[in-house]
Formats: structure tokens, sequence, C-alpha cells
């Protein structure tokens, strides 16, 4: 990416979402329980393919890199992880609504 | 009927605006966050207080973090000599949480520029200028800044004239650079507090220059 050709730089800011705030916690937290490195998460990053670039936004990159480097750990499963969004979905169909509260 | 609000539009069940990021429909990223969340707090691997206090520790540092770093070595030449030559000691003795990266702080002159970029990705001295802004993580930033500064520069407001040097400083994961701004004219005799209020984030990164004394 660095020294492609690219257009102006685009100015538009946004406020980070709390799902997004959220995902920066865990990839610290995840990190200092030494369950993976910047390297690891950097290497499922490129792993993902040039296309995720383009569809994917920055912190679902991120939440995808953190799971993918959690379950290479053993922290929990596949299909841990399945049936719990599983559930999550179940709840509600806005992110305030899926909270377990 | 003191909770009848139906005809109230943008409004919840309970009368209450819904905020901004809850109402859009679920995505499945969200989705996995949640559970992330979710199955860490249950095997004890986190707790939920840790995580809301990593997000008030998020939205605590701000680029006044910085600001005071820049102003304290305007005003004080032993601590500029310390920044340059090891800025994560010298930041983290002045009391900030720097963390494990290493950081390092490079001088604008009258003859140099330095402007910072991540190409990989988005590493930014966060702990100092808190979380990068939007444009810093864009393609176009990325790609362009290490092959025609100038020009990007210039989309900023900041023209360097040819005589002025430009260093772009490509940021890894391990590796975090902060532009030390030069300080502005008509300046002399300002205290470290005031100085502090003209340093802007763009400054620290390089696409911007500090703010001229009010007059």
């Amino acid at each position: 990416m660095g020294g492609d050709a690219a257009g102006p730089v685009p100015t538009d800011q946004h406020d980070f979402a709390l799902w997004e705030k959220r995902v920066d916690a865990l990839m610290i937290l995840g990190s200092a329980r030494g369950h993976f490195t910047v390297d690891g998460l950097r290497r499922a990053l490129e792993d993902m393919g040039e296309q995720a670039f383009e569809d994917m936004t920055y912190y679902e990159r991120w939440v995808a890199a953190v799971n993918q480097n959690l379950i290479e750990a053993g922290v929990y499963t596949l299909e841990e992880l399945g049936a719990k969004m599983a559930t999550v979905t179940a709840r509600g169909d806005t992110y305030g609504a899926a909270q377990d509260v | 009927m003191p909770h009848d609000h139906h005809d109230h539009d943008g409004l919840s069940p309970s009368g209450h605006p819904y905020r901004v990021d809850n109402d859009a429909p679920l995505s499945y990223w969200q989705t996995m966050e949640i559970a992330i969340r979710e199955l860490m707090i249950e095997k004890g691997e986190i707790t939920a207080a840790q995580v809301a206090s990593q997000i008030d520790a998020m939205d605590a540092r701000s680029p006044a973090n910085g600001a005071q770093v820049v102003a304290r070595a305007w005003t004080d030449p032993d601590f500029k000599a310390a920044l340059l030559k090891d800025a994560t000691k010298a930041t983290r003795e002045m009391g900030f949480d720097i963390g494990p990266m290493n950081l390092v702080a490079v001088e604008n002159t009258k003859d140099v520029h330095n402007v910072i970029v991540c190409t990989l990705c988005s590493c930014y001295p966060r702990n100092l200028l808190g979380l990068p802004p939007d444009w810093y993580k864009t393609r176009e930033y990325r790609s362009r800044t290490v092959k025609e500064p100038r020009k990007v520069l210039a989309e900023f407001g900041v023209v360097l004239p040819d005589s002025v040097t430009c260093r772009v400083h490509d940021s890894t994961a391990d590796m975090r650079y902060i532009v030390l701004p030069a300080r502005p004219d008509g300046t002399d005799g300002m205290s470290a507090e005031a100085l502090a209020k003209l340093v802007t984030r763009d400054a620290m990164i390089g696409t911007g220059l500090p703010k001229s004394r009010e007059p």
C-alpha cells in the first residue's frame, strides 16, 4: 500500500463507536494476557488479503484479527464462538439490544 | 400517561433518544465483538470493569499530553536534549504511560520538516496523542505520504519551500514517532503552559504547524 497511487487524503472524521472502542480494549487486554503480540495481529491482517482492506472498516479488521489470535491461543474454540454469536444475535437486532443485560 | 411517547420521533420506547452507535442494525463484526468480550469474561480472562477502564483511559488521552511534552522541550534545553536522545525515557519520566513501545522524537528546524505515517496500518504515538484521526488510517494518506509527501502536506496547508528537507518517518508496531515542531517566532517569554496551547495534534504529526501567538 505504501507508495501506491491514491487520491486526495479524505478528511472526514467520525467519533469512535462504543463497539470500536471495545475492540481496541480487547486488543490491549488480550495482548496483556499474553495471548498474542502486535506481530500476531499483523500476521492475521496480512492473511486477510488486499480485498479486506477495501471491504472492511478498520475495527472490523481488528476484531477479526483479535478473534483469530484468541482462537489460535486456545482461549475459546470456534464452536464456542459460533454458539455465543448465535446467542447474541437472538437477543436483538441492534448493538444495544444484543447486549447481555 | 407520562410514558405514552409513541408520537415522539427518534425516541426509544422508554422515551429516551437512541444512541447513534446503538440503533443501527447489528452487524456481523459487532456480534463478534460482543461474543469475544463475553467469552473472555466467562473464562475469567478479563472483567467487564477492565474493558470499561481501558476505554476511560483511551478517552482521557489527547493531544494535550503531547503538547505538554513539546512545550517543555521549547522551554527546558536539558529536557529537549533528553527527549531527542531517548523520547521513551524522557516522556516516561514526565509521568506519561508510554507502554512498551519505543518513542522517537524528531525535530523540525528551519531546514528540516518531519512528518509521520504508518504505511502498514495505523501505528501512532497514541499514549501521547490519543487515538489517531481517521485520515491517518486512510489508504490515501498511507500510500502517498511516502511517495509525494510535499503534495500531501500541501493538502493540509503546509507548503514547504524547496530549500526545506522533508523527512518521512514510517512507524512500526514497536517504533513510534512524534514530531517536535519548531517553536513559533514571537513567543519569547511565554510560559510552558501558554506555549502548550499553541501545539496542535497535526503539528506533532507533521501535517500542521503550531499556532501563532494570539495577538
